[in-house]
């Protein structure tokens, strides 16, 4: 086969009538060649998905149609293909892996017969071929003891084995392209630097084309052959790595990858205003089991020491299951520490009452990582700010003005209080979640992964609002987060937690150059594209 | 697991006790003399008194008490002041009727209502959705008697298919048995037709937008598949929860439709003792429904463990 394995002509996906736009995607070419990783980037809403689904035949019945154009794989068009064609593709000369790992397996199927199923609908083979086939494609995803994870469900399960077992179902039978949708956001860095490197020896020793969809240039840098940027359904710009991460030629490429944080830290000025926050061997355990049950604990936090003073920014970073969001909502005090102090204006609060600790609620607020899911979409905006300020004794008119006051401050208009959290976007939610949490006269702010979910471009810029906030309340913030770039820009010390334990504590700029624990220096090789320096052009 | 079971089963011996308390306060409550009822209506109060007296109703209340746990507990159910039997022989000659008519009626009612529920979860929106929930709401709403008396004038009386009432036992034949049931199981099942195509459309539906049934139709499976081995096996633990309810609420119903198809089982015993206030009857009846009800509670909750492997106990 000398041509491409993907052509796209055209590609046109209409949006249902009451749509932003008209089209989702609209006149989309781009082509994936045999053994070549084409990635396509874009924010959210870019169309970069629902090309990926429009190949595979995947779109929402009823809501998105390809309206024109083709899509040719191996010289077939799929759009024109029959239900029972485009079945017969999918997972033999097709396949697809996905975002969440978690989700995209069948939690009440066992991986091993979530494999063989691909087998069971494609092939005539016996049951102890189809075997055979599945552990040796487990095998060949480097999956620990393929006999022992046949029988394993996908929730006993690591997120990256969870990745490895969709992998392994997406190549089973060799197809010429993959699509990735997205396969190593929900991951840590750690297991993302794994799983980008088992896609590109699989694509390599197979020579299969992949189709790569990704938002993050870091991943682009480090596996993509070529790149497809797209904006609103179009397709702005496209050629080869090199050329458009190190020249990139339209405004849009230029300001996506300027948005990209260097990984080197920014220079920021010794604080030295008061403690605002300690914490003394805090730990956190959970389980313990009741009265007939095995005890099973799990010491989630550890003789956590930290200490943040007013007008400084501490960041926790670590990966799931470290233990720094733990930390926070024990801080906060929305779980209960199981033992250590939290000292904050000189009295400990780590045991106090739920009635004692009402007054300090005030003093430290949070913002979350999600803010699709945290402010109640039944209320408005505006009820969501005041409500706080109210509990408090404020009068309803002073918290209204300080709402609108708040508003101007966070860069949305006052008049949109009346408004319900849908008819924002996600940047904006995640202002009006800061607007929130600085309503209530904090002086302590934990920002709990809050800029995770954004965009890379909105996540710039509500990086420099919380900086900006900081500096204007003189408020002592707490920065949870599991990107090194993010912490390297917004931290004045760091605080890298593993499996519940401070594992190095000091200056961001003394972290970054010369990290002490060898965790820590796992974590920076992980970072995506941390060998390569990208454009920095105006 | 097993230490989860036998924790279970020892729970119910407290819920056990707290009913029979209950059961055996509330009847000595209610007005209502056994001794007048079964003396008849011209004995004098001497006769009366005498038969107070053999059915020890003339000990204080809390010594009837504690001689009527004692014989539970070894095993010994009493006898009916009225029928003349132990309650025990009463029990095990009603209890297949019954059984063939609550087994008939929830096999019937599982075998609609989750096809019928998939079905409209699949084509929501559509008319097959809009029909099978219009079904549901009059399933809801229409009483139980007059679906009985509907059913039995078109198909025993008019069309002559099936027989009036009556009940024919298992050991005379199969077909005779299932005929005799057939009308009154299908009356029975509509209620629970429509509350299990409810929630079989609900939990399905809630699945159906998850992401591995897109990954499974990335897969090449077809849609038959992907609805019956990956949708519904994961939107089966709140079916099974209604199922098992259905189950505990039919030991109820049944006392109504066996009265509608003159069936001689536990339903009717249970009305004609209550109307003879034959105690130890209602006593022993009460218990073993409300023994039942934990038994099925458990097993729905077990049953859980075989749909989704992430609930372990």
């Amino acid at each position: 086969m000398s041509g491409p394995i993907l052509e796209i002509r055209n590609l046109t996906v209409g949006l249902p009538k009451g749509g932003d736009r008209a089209n989702a995607v609209e006149n989309v070419s781009f082509h994936v060649n045999p053994g070549e990783i084409v990635c396509v980037v874009g924010e959210s809403g870019s169309g970069k998905s629902v090309t990926a689904h429009s190949v595979m035949g995947l779109l929402p019945k009823g809501q998105l149609k390809a309206t024109g154009g083709e899509i040719l794989l191996e010289g077939e068009n799929v759009l024109t293909a029959t239900p029972s064609r485009l079945r017969a593709l999918r997972g033999t000369r097709m396949s697809m892996i996905f975002q969440e790992p978690m989700t995209a397996l069948n939690p009440v199927v066992t991986c091993g017969a979530q494999i063989d199923e691909v087998l069971q609908i494609h092939t005539d083979l016996g049951a102890a071929e189809r075997k055979e086939k599945v552990l040796a494609v487990m095998n060949s995803v480097s999956l620990p003891d393929p006999e022992k994870m046949f029988d394993a469900y996908p929730h006993q399960l690591s997120g990256g084995q969870r990745q490895r077992i969709m992998i392994a179902q997406a190549l089973v039978l060799d197809p010429a392209l993959l699509i990735a949708d997205e396969p190593t956001t929900a991951l840590d860095v750690t297991t993302q630097a794994q799983i980008l490197k088992l896609v590109s020896e699989m694509q390599e020793r197979r020579g299969t084309g992949v189709l790569f969809i990704t938002h993050d240039f870091g991943v682009v840098a480090e596996i993509a052959h070529r790149v497809v940027v797209m904006q609103k359904g179009h397709v702005v710009e496209a050629g080869t790595a090199n050329e458009v991460l190190k020249n990139p030629q339209h405004p849009y490429t230029k300001m996506l990858i300027n948005a990209v944080p260097p990984l080197t830290p920014a220079v920021r000025d010794e604080k030295t205003g008061p403690v605002a926050l300690e914490t003394v061997k805090l730990c956190k355990v959970y389980g313990g089991g009741g009265f007939f049950q095995k005890k099973r604990e799990v010491r989630a936090a550890s003789d956590v020491d930290i200490r943040v003073r007013r007008g400084e920014t501490l960041g926790i970073v670590g990966e799931s299951g470290s233990g720094k969001s733990t930390v926070a909502r024990c801080i906060a005090r929305l779980i209960e520490p199981s033992s250590g102090g939290i000292v904050v204006d000189n009295m400990d609060i780590a045991r106090l009452s739920e009635r004692q600790l009402r007054p300090h609620r005030k003093h430290c607020q949070i913002v979350f990582q999600d803010p699709y899911r945290s402010l109640n979409p039944r209320r408005s905006v505006g009820a969501s700010i005041v409500e706080g300020p109210m509990n408090f004794g404020v009068s309803a008119d002073a918290a209204h003005a300080k709402a609108r006051d708040l508003m101007k401050l966070v860069g949305l208009s006052p008049d949109a209080l009346d408004r319900y959290p849908h008819q924002f976007s996600g940047g904006q939610r995640q202002r009006i979640c800061i607007a929130r949490a600085l309503a209530m006269e904090p002086e302590i702010l934990i920002a709990d992964e809050a800029v995770s979910a954004l965009d890379v471009s909105v996540q710039a810029q509500v990086l420099d609002l919380l900086d900006d906030v900081r500096k204007k309340f003189d408020l002592a913030v707490l920065f949870i987060t599991h990107d090194l770039r993010v912490a390297a820009q917004i931290c004045d010390r760091i605080a890298v937690m593993q499996n519940g334990v401070v594992v190095e504590h000091g200056k961001t700029v003394d972290v970054f150059t010369n990290p002490q624990h060898a965790y820590t220096r796992s974590l920076f090789e992980a970072a995506p594209g941390r060998n390569f320096e990208f454009a920095r052009v105006a | 697991m097993l230490s989860y079971i036998l924790r279970r089963l020892a729970a119910t011996v407290p819920v056990l006790f707290t009913v029979a308390v209950m059961v055996f306060l509330m009847l000595r409550l209610t007005p209502g003399d056994p001794a007048a009822i079964i003396a008849g209506d011209n004995a004098t109060s001497q006769q009366i008194l005498d038969i107070r007296t053999k059915l020890g109703l003339e000990q204080p209340v809390l010594q009837q008490f504690f001689i009527w746990l004692g014989s539970i507990l070894r095993g010994d159910l009493g006898e009916s002041f009225f029928f003349r039997k132990t309650v025990w022989e009463l029990i095990s000659e009603r209890i297949e009727p019954t059984l063939s008519l609550a087994v008939l009626t929830i096999v019937l009612a599982v075998i609609i209502a989750i096809p019928l529920g998939v079905v409209a979860a699949y084509r929501q929106g559509t008319w097959v959705d809009r029909l099978v929930m219009g079904f549901s709401v009059i399933g809801f709403s229409v009483p139980v008697f007059v679906v009985g008396y509907l059913l039995v004038y078109i198909f025993a009386v008019k069309l002559g298919w099936f027989p009036v009432q009556g009940y024919q036992r298992i050991s005379g034949g199969l077909g005779p048995w299932f005929r005799s049931l057939v009308l009154p199981a299908f009356t029975l099942s509509v209620i629970y037709v429509a509350l299990i195509a409810r929630m079989t459309r609900t939990s399905v539906l809630e699945v159906l937008s998850e992401d591995y049934i897109r990954t499974a139709r990335a897969k090449g499976q077809t849609e038959v598949k992907v609805l019956f081995q990956h949708a519904l096996k994961n939107a089966a633990v709140p079916i099974v929860t209604v199922v098992g309810i259905g189950i505990a609420l039919l030991i109820g119903g049944v006392v109504v439709t066996e009265s509608v198809y003159s069936i001689p089982g536990l339903g009717r015993l249970t009305v004609d003792a209550v109307l003879a206030r034959d105690f130890p009857v209602i006593q022993a009846i009460i218990l073993s429904f409300s023994f039942v009800y934990v038994l099925i509670n458990l097993l729905v909750d077990l049953s859980y463990t075989i749909f989704d492997p992430r609930i372990r106990y």
